[in-house]
């Protein structure tokens, strides 16, 4: 299936969740990233049993600290 | 109110605008603009608006100008190592413009003292360094119905957001809570290049000032990030949190507090 991550086309396996996916894409402090699938944010508890369709929309937001 | 001849040239720039004007050029110099921290972020922001002719600006800080901040913030100089940093920025910001008002707050952005800071302005601006800042300025600004551009800036990185009350989400409905001291690294930690707080700062001078003439689309319900690498740009939706704790429906923290402090290395300061 193609799914959409962070604005680019990718090929993945059917049943992927998001936290496989979040592996696959070596997100860098998985622990903290806030996930949206189709413009909707899912909840970190969901990551798991979360899987993902063909045309999926996926976005990862990250914390950024700094500032000063 | 009529403009001086000076006014008029000084700002003809913006009033030959049609989206700023006579009327819009009122507006600025009739506005108030918070910035908390007066760091990468909040030195290209405050010389901006200053330059702008925002007629308020009011800078919070806590910290004196070090050597270690001038590779990016701009609004110091080398002669101002030591000094506090709303002073020397309060001096940049006159030396660009005398025509403003500068109130400096030399003190750290607490629960305790952030609503009475917040109250007399239009807009603000989150120029810190750390998520509890990040946080409380954020409720702050839900709990006072105050709009503010959130943002944040690491290695080649940075982003914002523009928060309006009841115009779209708020910084928690995207991230619930503060990630544990050292979770996540800072500045001076993992290092920033200097012309992302231009950049980023730079925008969010735009959104204050956009927000305060009241033309174009500001990014509420949006996160803007930008890659500095790739030199890349991208706007990503935010839906809005129905249970934000914050700005939800049934809103959960009703008053302000502040979460511990993580402080970055050996010095506070980023």
């Amino acid at each position: 299936m193609t799914i959409t991550v962070a604005g680019n086309e990718k090929e993945y396996d059917a049943g992927l969740t998001v936290t496989t996916l979040i592996a696959a894409e070596e997100v860098e402090t998985p622990e903290y990233v806030t996930v949206s699938i189709n413009d909707e944010f899912v909840a970190s508890g969901d990551f798991e049993t979360t899987t993902l369709k063909d045309g999926d929309n996926v976005e990862f937001l990250y914390f950024m600290g700094g500032g000063r | 109110m009529a403009f001086t001849n000076e006014q008029m040239e000084r700002y003809s720039r913006h009033i030959i605008l049609s989206e700023v004007g006579v009327k819009g050029q009122k507006k600025l110099l009739n506005s108030k603009v918070l910035i908390i921290g007066a760091g990468g972020l909040g030195a290209p922001v405050g010389m901006y608006l200053a330059a702008a002719g925002v007629g308020t600006i009011g800078i919070a800080d806590a910290d004196t100008v070090d050597l270690s901040n001038l590779q990016r913030q701009v609004i110091h100089t080398t002669a101002d190592v030591g000094k506090p940093k709303v002073e020397s920025a309060k001096e940049t910001m006159l030396a660009i413009n005398p025509d403003i008002t500068v109130n400096t707050y030399h003190e750290f952005v607490l629960a305790s003292n952030i609503a009475d800071i917040v109250k007399d302005y239009d807009f603000v601006i989150d120029g810190t360094d750390n998520f509890p800042a990040k946080f409380l300025i954020n409720d702050a600004c839900v709990l006072a119905k105050k709009p503010f551009s959130h943002a944040g800036i690491i290695r080649f990185q940075g982003q914002l957001m523009t928060y309006v009350p009841g115009e779209g989400p708020c910084y928690r409905c995207v991230f619930k809570s503060p990630p544990p001291p050292d979770a996540v690294p800072t500045c001076s930690q993992a290092g920033v290049i200097g012309a992302m707080g231009g950049v980023i700062g730079s925008l969010q001078a735009m959104e204050a000032i956009k927000y305060i003439i009241g033309k174009g689309e500001l990014l509420t319900g949006q996160l803007l990030t930008y890659d500095a690498l790739k030199m890349e740009f991208r706007k990503i939706k935010l839906p809005h949190g129905d249970h934000c704790a914050v700005c939800g429906k049934e809103p959960t923290i009703t008053e302000l507090f502040d979460y511990e402090q993580a402080v970055c290395g050996v010095n506070y300061d980023e």
